[in-house]
C-alpha cells in the first residue's frame, strides 16, 4: 500500500464517522465517535511514523492531478506535530465527554449529545484538512468547516447568551473569511495558482502580494480572536459547555493560527518583512497583558480562563517577530517556528485540561463564581490538581513543553537581539501565575459554609489530569528531534530563581488586581491597581463592541499590507 | 473601458458596500445580507479574473469557476446557519439584538 494514502484517511475518516454517526442516530453516535476517535489516533501515529522513516515532507496528490490544476495533500513536521497533539486532545475531550454527553441506555434521545459527538468528529476532521492541505482555497473550505462546526459548539446548551455569542463568532468569522478568500482571489488573478509551493515561487515583492498578505493575515487573526479582533472570544468559550469550550480554546482556535503560520513561513518567506512581523508580535503582547489583566477582574471561573485564552493566543504571535535574524531580513524559521509550534501544542493540551476541571468545579458547586470556591480544594483533588498542573504547564515551569518553547524562542530573540521580546515572554508567564495564584488561592481558603457538592464521577478528572500532565511532560517527550542541552534540572540556581520571580510577580499583581483584597489592605498601591485594572476593563469592552472591531480588522489589513511594501 | 476593468470596479464597489455593512448595521439580518453582497463582490472579481485567463493563459480560466461555485456553496451555508441562529435568538429572547455582551447577568458574584 501506498504509505501516503494514509494522508487522505486522516481527513476522510472523522467526516465518514460523523455522516455514518448522524446516519445511525442518537443511540449510536457515542460508540461511533469513539471508534472513530481510536482509528483516527491509529492513523495519525501512522502518518508520523511514516514521516519519521521518509526523513522528510509526505505528498498526496489527489486524483493523481499535479497541481496548479490539481490538489495536493502535504504533511511537513508542523502538520505531524500539530496532527498528533490535535489527536491526543481530542481523545481526552471524547473520555471527558462520556460523562456530560453519555447516552447510558434507557434514557430518551437528547439532542445536545448528539449534536456535540457530530461537531467533535467535524472540528478534528477539519483541523487534520487545514494541517494537510497545501492549496489556499482547500484551506479556505476548511477554514469554513472548522467555523461552521464551531459555532453550534458555542450554543450547544441553547440559552439566550450563547445563541448570541455563537451569532457574533459566525459575523466576525465570516468577515474575517472573505478577507482571506479576497486575498486568495488576488493571489490566483496575479499568479493563476493557489498552490502553496507553486506560489511561493512565483511570488514576487509587489503591491499585488502586500494587499493580499495583508487581507489574509487580518482575516485569519480575526478567526483566531488576536487581540484587538477578539470581540467573540470571551462570550463564546465562556458560555459553551465545558467540553466545547475545551474543543473552541484548545482545537479550534489553532486552525487558523497554523494557516497564519503557513501564509507567513511557506507561502511568503521572501516577502515577509521584520516590520509587519513586529505588528503581530505588539498584538500578540497586547493580548497578553490586556487578556491576563481582564482575566483576573473576572467573577466566573469559566471567563476567567476564556480571558487567559486570549493572552495564550498572543503568546502564539511572538514566534514571527523571532523568526528574523539581527538584520531583519532574513526568514529564518528553525527556532522560532519550532518554539511556536510546540507553544500551541502544550497550549493545547494544557487549555482543553484546565477548562475541564472548571467545568467539574462547576458541575459540583452549580457555580463558578472565583469568591466562592473555598474548600473545593479538599473537596475535588484531582480537578484542582488538574488545574494547578495545566496552570504550571501554562506559566512554562520545567518539564512544560511552554517552557521548551519558551526556551527556543529566547534563544531566537538572544540571537536576534531583539531583548524586547524577552521581557514580553518573561512577563507572560507571570501574567498566568497571576491567574493561577488567584483560584488557587480561593480554592484552598476554608469555606464559609459547609460545601453541598454534586456526585461528579472519576473518569472525567482522570481526563482533566490526564492531558494537563500530557503538557506538563511535554518537554521529555520533544527533546528526542530537539538539539541537546535545552533542558536543565529544575533546581539549578538561574532556572530555580526565574521560577521564583515569576511566582512573586504573579502574586503581587493577582493581590493588586484581582476584585477582592485578599492580601493586606486598601492602602493607595491596591486602589491605584484596583483604578489599573478597572481601565484595562472598559477600554476591553470598548474593543469588544463591534464598530470598533470591524474599524480594527481594516486598520490591521492595511497596516500589515502597508508594512509589507515598505521594505 | 473595458469589460474586465467594469467588472472589478463593480466588484471593488460590492466590497466597499458589504464591508460597510458588516462594521456599521446593528441588526444580524442586515450583516447577513451584507455579508453576501461582499461575498457577491469577492465572486465578481473571480469571474472576472477568469475570464482574462491569468493562469493557464487561455481564453477563459475554467479553475475559477470551479471554485467559484465552491464558494457560492459555502457562503450559502454559512448565509442559512446565519439565519437559523438568527431565528433562534429570536424565538429564546425575543430580540435579534448582538448588543448586550455582559455574560450571564442571572448568577453573577454579589459584591
Amino acid at each position: 500500500m501506498n504509505p501516503t494514502l494514509l494522508l487522505p484517511l486522516a481527513v476522510l475518516l472523522p467526516f465518514v464517522a460523523m455522516l455514518v454517526a448522524f446516519a445511525l442516530g442518537a443511540r449510536h453516535v457515542q460508540r461511533v465517535a469513539l471508534g472513530a476517535l481510536l482509528l483516527g489516533t491509529a492513523v495519525a501515529a501512522a502518518i508520523a511514523w511514516q514521516w519519521l522513516q521518509a526523513g522528510g515532507t509526505l505528498v498526496y496528490v489527489l486524483g493523481g492531478w499535479l497541481p496548479p490544476l490539481g490538489i495536493a495533500l502535504r504533511a511537513d513536521g508542523p502538520a505531524v506535530t500539530m496532527m498528533l497533539a490535535v489527536a491526543v486532545v481530542v481523545c481526552g475531550i471524547g473520555v471527558y465527554a462520556c460523562a456530560d454527553f453519555g447516552m447510558p441506555a434507557g434514557t430518551p434521545e437528547a439532542r445536545a449529545p448528539f449534536a456535540f459527538w457530530l461537531l467533535l468528529l467535524a472540528v478534528w476532521a477539519s483541523l487534520n484538512l487545514v494541517f494537510l492541505s497545501g492549496d489556499l482555497f482547500t484551506l479556505y473550505v476548511a477554514l469554513e468547516l472548522l467555523t461552521f462546526a464551531g459555532v453550534p459548539l458555542v450554543c450547544l446548551e441553547g440559552r439566550g447568551e450563547t445563541l448570541r455569542a455563537a451569532l457574533r463568532y459566525l459575523l466576525y468569522a465570516l468577515a474575517g473569511s472573505l478577507l482571506y478568500l479576497l486575498g486568495a482571489v488576488l493571489l490566483y488573478g496575479g499568479h493563476g495558482t493557489l498552490d502553496i509551493t507553486l506560489l511561493a515561487e512565483r511570488l514576487r515583492d509587489e503591491p499585488l502580494t502586500w494587499a493580499a498578505a495583508g487581507l489574509m493575515s487580518a482575516g485569519l487573526l480575526a478567526k483566531t480572536a488576536l487581540f484587538p479582533l477578539h470581540l467573540w472570544l470571551p462570550p463564546a468559550h465562556g458560555g459553551a459547555p465545558a467540553a466545547a469550550s475545551a474543543v473552541l480554546s484548545a482545537l479550534v482556535v489553532k486552525g487558523s493560527w497554523f494557516l497564519v503560520v503557513r501564509l507567513w513561513f511557506d507561502v511568503m518567506p521572501g516577502v515577509a518583512t521584520a516590520a509587519a512581523a513586529q505588528v503581530l508580535g505588539a498584538m500578540g503582547a497586547a493580548a497578553i497583558i490586556v487578556g491576563s489583566i481582564v482575566a483576573l477582574r473576572q467573577q466566573r471561573l469559566k471567563l476567567l480562563v476564556a480571558y487567559s485564552t486570549i493572552a495564550q493566543i498572543g503568546y502564539l504571535f511572538l514566534m514571527f517577530p523571532l523568526a528574523f535574524d539581527a538584520t531583519g531580513q532574513v526568514l529564518q524559521s528553525e527556532a522560532a517556528l519550532a518554539g511556536g509550534v510546540l507553544q500551541a501544542v502544550s497550549h493545547a493540551t494544557a487549555k482543553a485540561g484546565m477548562f475541564m476541571a472548571a467545568g467539574l468545579i462547576y458541575a459540583a458547586l452549580g457555580h463558578d463564581r472565583i469568591a466562592d470556591l473555598g474548600g473545593v480544594a479538599r473537596a475535588m483533588p484531582l480537578a484542582v490538581a488538574a488545574f494547578l498542573v495545566s496552570g504550571l504547564a501554562l506559566m512554562g515551569v520545567l518539564p512544560s513543553g511552554a517552557y521548551l518553547a519558551k526556551k527556543l524562542l529566547l534563544g531566537a530573540a538572544d540571537d536576534s537581539g531583539q531583548w524586547v521580546w524577552t521581557l514580553v515572554l518573561q512577563g507572560g508567564a507571570a501574567f498566568t501565575a497571576a491567574y493561577v495564584v488567584l483560584v488557587m488561592a480561593q480554592v484552598l481558603r476554608r469555606p464559609a459554609t459547609a460545601l453541598t457538592l454534586a456526585a461528579v464521577p472519576r473518569m472525567p478528572q482522570f481526563a482533566a489530569l490526564a492531558l494537563s500532565l500530557c503538557s506538563f511532560a511535554l518537554a521529555l517527550a520533544a527533546l528526542g528531534p530537539l538539539p541537546p542541552g535545552l533542558l536543565k534540572s529544575p533546581l539549578e540556581g538561574s532556572e530555580f530563581v526565574t521560577t521564583l520571580l515569576v511566582l512573586a510577580a504573579g502574586t503581587t499583581m493577582a493581590a493588586g488586581v484581582a476584585l477582592k483584597p485578599w492580601l493586606g489592605g486598601e492602602g493607595a498601591p491596591r486602589r491605584l491597581a484596583v483604578s489599573i485594572g478597572r481601565g484595562f476593563e472598559s477600554a476591553d469592552a470598548l474593543l469588544r463592541r463591534w464598530p470598533s472591531a470591524g474599524l480594527s480588522l481594516l486598520v490591521v489589513a492595511a497596516l500589515l499590507a502597508w508594512l509589507l511594501g515598505s521594505r | 473601458m473595458s469589460v474586465d476593468t467594469l467588472a472589478a470596479l463593480g466588484a471593488s464597489l460590492l466590497i466597499g458596500i458589504g464591508l460597510y455593512g458588516l462594521i456599521v448595521l446593528p441588526h444580524p439580518l442586515r450583516k447577513i445580507i451584507a455579508f453576501n453582497v461582499m461575498g457577491s463582490g469577492v465572486f465578481m472579481l473571480f469571474g472576472a479574473l477568469a475570464r482574462r485567463g491569468a493562469g493557464a493563459g487561455f481564453g477563459a480560466d475554467p479553475v475559477p469557476q470551479a471554485l467559484l461555485i465552491t464558494g457560492i456553496v459555502v457562503a450559502f451555508a454559512a448565509t442559512a446557519l446565519a439565519i437559523a441562529l438568527v431565528v433562534r435568538l429570536i424565538e429564546a429572547t425575543g430580540s435579534a439584538s448582538l448588543a448586550s455582551d455582559a455574560p450571564a447577568p442571572a448568577d453573577a458574584a454579589p459584591h
